[in-house]
């Protein structure tokens, strides 16, 4: 049964995993995610689950690894620096693809950094933090909602492809209370039996080997263009983007998650001054919304895009990428933890734009 | 009376197996060769065995099987 | 006729890629018979190192997950929490366990996680040519110390088991060594023990094996048995340190 609650965005993000099927969590604490493991650490005994306080973000991220490779449906959560730690385990994870979920509540860096919202972690998950051409499937949700509807069918996504699905937030999304409309508990017995995961069954040829170690390079090459096209399954299918008011727009504004939030205001509010502008707002990163920007670049209306996030410039260079110099792209970033206000876009927009 | 099987290719002529014997039974050759191009181990003086299966135990390739 | 010795079928047809005498290839055979004699076909998982065991996976005749360096007590406690009837393990060198893996073994020890954990302790890293391994001995040379291994420079080696047992968690530890007959079936009485544990519900059991590196060690296979016998066991004496 579906219920309305108000929740806060780790809480939500904790039970809408449940609810999608997670059943094993690792994780070591750090904020701002804290409530996650917290939550699970009640919670996912009540389902059945298991709920282990690693001893390092090194250790979890290969618990999940060890529990996804036996057929959990298995997740992790973090921070930056903590997902850091964890990018040799995702690496390994995608070298054998296994699927799981991993959440980053993105903090503010380079190194300790602050424990304020920050938007830094763009390169880090969507070109690949750890070694070799792997991806996942990221998303940035901007409201609880989104955190929950997103995550109800990760697992789903994940076991498709095969592969690890990211949820990139930040300390805002985490820590904020919202309604929330939770939906009904997956029933785990109806899915199909996962032939590759090493439940302990395989004896001779039906052994199941989870492993990413190709020694003969022309095995590994055939593997990585296999992941390749596994890849670009997922692009084709898996895109989510939202255009609003776009179709006029002579100023594109673009931002993802809680940013979108912020910048969606500076729309409306550039509108109320007879100013045309629209935003757009990807919610997977990768793969990267390549047709709305496609179409935002090649509309006659569109003058400039704006490309705004909390960090000193990473996700613009994707924005500049899809752009292929057919319009201006111009940078408006906050960093440190610091968070721009609505107002903040609109003076920028008012002040740098045309 | 004892039998001692070697499966010749798994054999890398380390000669534990020689030296765990007790009686002497087992030689690595000097003329007898597997696919990998090691000289491999043989029975030189099977009637002495004792079917201890010392050389077995310390063969780390299973090459030796050893019945009675 | 009867059978009085052969290959035990917890061991895929898969020839060892070991080098000539190394005794991981006993190691193994212990481990497949342990696993055969408490009926583990059908319900076992094992975790491969990194290290010259890192191909285990294709020797055991179970399924295998492939851990990154150091992670496989971590990667075991994964597999066994979500499927607590089945038999898993984790089989690791002395620099996948002891050094880059030191956090997840004591953490999965003092957890008292209930898997069996296989440690082989031939003093070196093999796989990547003879380098200095935390289980070194004062004074044996490696290519990263060519000299000779030195308090002041290396630091001194590490015992796993002496430094485990100090943790409540483990419910068994023991410390082998496959230098001789009598040693390796002491061995293997050891192994056995460790999954009977398991297979009990007891928890952590831990077995170190002194093993060989006879190419590393620049000697021959059984001059590599006695430097195990003579100076490995000096420094790493044998014995069950702890059980519960």
């Amino acid at each position: 049964m579906a219920e309305r609650k108000l929740m806060k965005g780790n809480e939500a993000i904790a039970e809408a995993a449940i609810r999608g099927g997670c059943r094993f969590y690792a994780g070591y604490p750090i904020t701002p995610q804290n409530e996650i493991p917290e939550y699970m650490s009640w919670r996912l005994p009540e389902v059945g689950g298991r709920f282990i306080q690693a001893e390092s973000e090194i250790s979890a991220i290969n618990m999940v690894y060890g529990a996804a490779g036996a057929g959990a449906r298995a997740m992790t959560s973090s921070s930056s620096p903590g997902i850091s730690l964890k990018q040799e385990g995702i690496s390994y994870i995608c070298g054998a693809e296994l699927p799981c979920v991993i959440i980053n509540m993105v903090r503010s860096g380079p190194g300790l950094g602050g424990i304020q919202p920050a938007q830094s972690d763009y390169f880090q998950t969507v070109k690949g933090g750890g070694h070799g051409d792997y991806r996942m499937l990221v998303y940035s949700p901007c409201s609880v909602q989104e955190c929950v509807d997103l995550l109800y069918d990760a697992y789903d996504k994940a076991e498709r492809y095969r592969l690890p699905v990211m949820i990139l937030g930040d300390g805002m999304l985490g820590q904020i209370m919202e309604a929330v409309t939770l939906p009904e508990m997956k029933d785990l017995s109806s899915l199909p039996k996962k032939a590759w995961a090493a439940d302990g069954s395989g004896i001779g040829k039906d052994r199941r080997i989870i492993n990413s170690l190709y020694i003969v390079p022309d095995e590994l090459e055939a593997m990585n263009r296999k992941l390749q096209k596994i890849y670009d399954d997922m692009c084709e299918r898996e895109v989510m983007c939202e255009d609003y008011l776009t179709e006029d727009a002579e100023i594109i504004i673009t931002a993802y998650g809680t940013v979108a939030r912020i910048a969606k205001s500076a729309v409306d509010v550039l509108r109320e001054n007879g100013i045309k502008a629209g935003l757009v707002r990807p919610i997977t990163l990768y793969p990267f919304p390549k047709a709305n920007f496609a179409r935002t670049m090649e509309n006659p209306c569109v003058k400039e895009v704006v490309a705004v996030e909390l960090s000193m410039g990473q996700y613009v260079e994707d924005v500049r990428l899809v752009a292929e110099g057919k319009k201006p792209v111009k940078f408006y970033g906050r960093s440190g933890g610091n968070v721009m206000s609505p107002e903040d876009i609109v003076d920028f927009v008012l002040k740098e734009v045309k | 009376m004892s039998k001692l099987t070697f499966n010749k290719e798994l054999c890398k002529g380390c000669g534990l197996c020689v030296q765990a014997c007790p009686k002497n039974v087992l030689a690595v050759s000097d003329k007898d060769s597997n696919g990998k191009g090691y000289y491999v181990v043989e029975a030189v003086n099977e009637k002495d065995c004792i079917v201890c299966a010392f050389c077995a135990t310390m063969c780390p390739d299973c090459v030796i099987t050893v019945e009675k | 006729m009867s059978t009085v010795f052969e290959k035990p079928s917890f061991l895929t047809d898969t020839p060892f890629h070991y080098c000539p005498g190394c005794t991981h290839g006993i190691a193994h055979r212990l481990v497949a018979e342990a696993l055969g004699e408490i009926g583990a076909d059908g319900h076992c998982v094992g975790v491969a190192p990194v290290g010259c065991a890192v191909f285990a996976y294709n020797y055991f005749n179970c399924d295998m997950i492939e851990a990154a360096h150091g992670r496989a007590p971590a990667v075991a406690t994964g597999i066994k929490l979500t499927n607590p009837d089945n038999i898993v393990f984790s089989y690791q060198g002395d620099g996948d366990l002891a050094s880059i893996g030191m956090a997840e073994i004591v953490h999965a020890a003092t957890r008292g996680v209930n898997i069996t954990v296989i440690f082989i302790n031939n003093a070196i890293y093999g796989m990547t040519g003879g380098q200095m391994a935390p289980t070194t001995l004062l004074g044996q040379r490696a290519t990263t110390c060519p000299s000779g291994r030195s308090a002041e420079v290396n630091g001194y080696p590490i015992r796993m088991c002496e430094m485990l047992a100090t943790l409540d968690g483990p419910s068994y530890i023991a410390r082998c060594s496959l230098a001789d007959v009598k040693n390796v079936r002491q061995a293997k009485k050891a192994v056995l023990k460790a999954f009977q544990n398991q297979k009990e519900g007891k928890g952590f059991s831990f077995v170190e094996l002194l093993s060989t590196c006879p190419t590393n060690w620049h000697l021959s296979p059984v001059q590599a048995l006695k430097y195990v016998k003579n100076q490995m066991t000096a420094q790493y004496p044998l014995g069950v340190f702890k059980e519960v």
